[in-house]
């Protein structure tokens, strides 16, 4: 199977473990991963709150690429998706863009990763892979915002309560948690504005995640990953309570089970080193030992 | 004799209610107070305004307190108010619409640092095309906490290094990317 990817800005710095993880679960999918040529950024968080026709214009631009591509397109960060999505709606109407002649005719479809693995893949194929199965592991799924709101824009199927990752992580073994955090908000670029609101939220999501009975979090956003990972220490010191909950990209999660070697170096990059936890659950033995 | 605070009289003016309407697509007289927005929001603990206020406040013409509110600022783009709205009102849209108004008509932001973040955030992707995040962050931080405000962060900076995960060139600019953005800085004036 081939399909575009759109890794937008984060997958080349702040979430490289979250692309090479990515890159390495789809080749043992037999998934041929075509990069957009010459992609630019999506726009972002940035572009909507400044200037309307700057946000709509910058994520068109890459889906006049995919198109020339001819394939459907998966995006792993949920920023990039839901920007992608807005301006998929937009050109779907006929609406003109401003200062960018795009040749768009709605082609192919955009999926989040999460959405392609369960959908496209699908679980028959993600089982045949699985070499560690996650029996130990007790993750919740953080999915945070922009995979599933709004609706109109990004065609969840359940917003309030998502279920793709889930369903792919369940598939490879892990007991699942359930929880009513999964779409909650990390706070977003407030970490560096409003760090002290951010560290609210954050501490929220991670309680809640500890309440449920989770020993780890599951993600598919860099953002979301970012927030979660890096404040641990920080929230520790300011409430006096210990955090040291890891958090991992959800397909650094699928290559461990598929017994990928690369996944000691993906998991290097973490805040919260999750080492630990992969060894009490006889996860990274399992590698060690093949 | 103790004197009670009287309500304030609000003559409704619908002038800013309109200029809203019009540069977010939105209805805000759909808005029947139901506040659901408020109760799903979760940074309506921080806010000056919540957002069922906000939306009267908008509604009623009280320009000057909704450009001036934090509320603007704090507000996360988290898109939960406007899936939640039983009268499909796009909240998080009307949010955007104000804060460009505030800018476009060169109102002090409440929350100063909020705009100086996403300016240095497109000054980063105009010039590259992509965003260098090491580049924006230190860009943000050198503009809001001054050098030492950089030096304080460069422990943190050569750590994320070590790790890989700052890139190291920035991307090339790129042609099509500087044309949309003078297209609709163009249009913005
Ligand atoms: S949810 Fe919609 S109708 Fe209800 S108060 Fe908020 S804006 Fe008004
Ligand atoms: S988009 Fe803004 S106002 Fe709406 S729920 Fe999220 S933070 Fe609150």
């Amino acid at each position: 199977m081939e399909v575009s990817i759109y890794p937008g800005c984060s997958l080349e710095g702040l979430a490289k473990s979250y692309m090479e993880s990515v890159e390495a679960v789809s080749k043992t999918l037999g998934i041929e991963l075509r990069e957009l040529a010459n992609w630019t950024c999506c726009g972002s968080a940035s572009a909507h709150v400044m200037n309307d026709d700057l946000a709509v214009a910058l994520a068109a631009r890459n889906l006049g690429i995919a198109e020339k591509a001819g394939m459907d397109l998966v995006v792993p960060c949920a920023a990039c998706y839901q920007r992608l999505k807005v301006a998929e709606k937009h050109l779907r109407q006929g609406k003109p863009v401003e200062g960018l002649p795009v040749k768009y005719e709605g082609s192919f479809q955009i999926r989040t990763m999460p959405d392609f693995f369960w959908e496209n893949v699908g679980e028959k194929a993600l089982i045949e892979k699985v070499k560690n199965p996650l029996q130990e592991l007790n993750p919740v799924c953080y999915y945070g915002c922009l995979t599933s709101r709004p609706p109109k824009i990004t065609d969840a199927k359940n917003p309030e309560d998502p279920q793709e990752m889930d369903r792919v992580l369940r598939s490879l073994g892990a007991n699942v948690k359930n929880w009513s955090f999964k779409a909650d908000c990390c706070g977003g670029d407030l970490t560096l504005t409003r760090p002290d609101l951010h560290m609210k939220l954050t501490q929220r999501i991670l309680d809640m995640a500890i309440e449920a009975g989770a020993d780890c979090i599951a993600v598919a956003c860099p953002m979301c990953h970012e927030n979660l990972d890096s404040k641990q220490a920080e929230i520790s010191q300011e409430t006096g309570r210990t955090y040291n909950i890891p958090i991992f990209y959800f397909t650094e999660l699928m290559g461990l089970a598929f017994g990928d070697p690369a996944a000691e170096k993906w998991l290097s990059r973490h805040t919260v080193d999750p080492l630990p936890l992969l060894r009490e659950k006889g996860l990274l033995e399992m590698q060690v030992r093949r | 004799m103790t004197v009670t605070e009287l309500p304030r009289t609000v003559v409704p003016n619908p002038s800013f209610r309109k200029q809203v309407e019009e540069k977010s697509g939105e209805k805000i007289t759909a808005c029947y107070q139901c506040e659901k927005c408020t109760n799903g929001c979760p940074l309506a603990f921080a806010m000056d305004i919540v957002p069922h206020k906000l939306m009267r406040s908008v509604h009623f013409g009280l320009k000057d307190e909704v450009l001036n509110s934090d509320t603007i600022w704090i507000c996360a783009s988290c898109e939960t108010c406007t899936t939640r709205c039983p009268n499909g009102i796009d909240i998080a849209h009307v949010m955007d619409s104000l804060r460009q108004i505030s800018q476009a008509e060169g109102i002090k932001a409440s929350q100063p640092q909020v705009p100086v973040f996403h300016k240095a955030f497109l000054a980063s992707m105009k010039r590259f095309g992509r965003v260098h995040e090491g580049e924006m962050a230190a860009m943000y931080i050198l503009k809001t906490g001054g050098l030492k405000g950089l030096m304080s962060m460069a422990g943190m900076a050569i750590d994320m290094f070590k790790k890989g995960k700052i890139k190291i060139l920035p991307s090339r600019p790129n042609k099509q990317v500087r044309d949309i953005f003078r297209a609709a800085e163009r249009k913005g004036k």
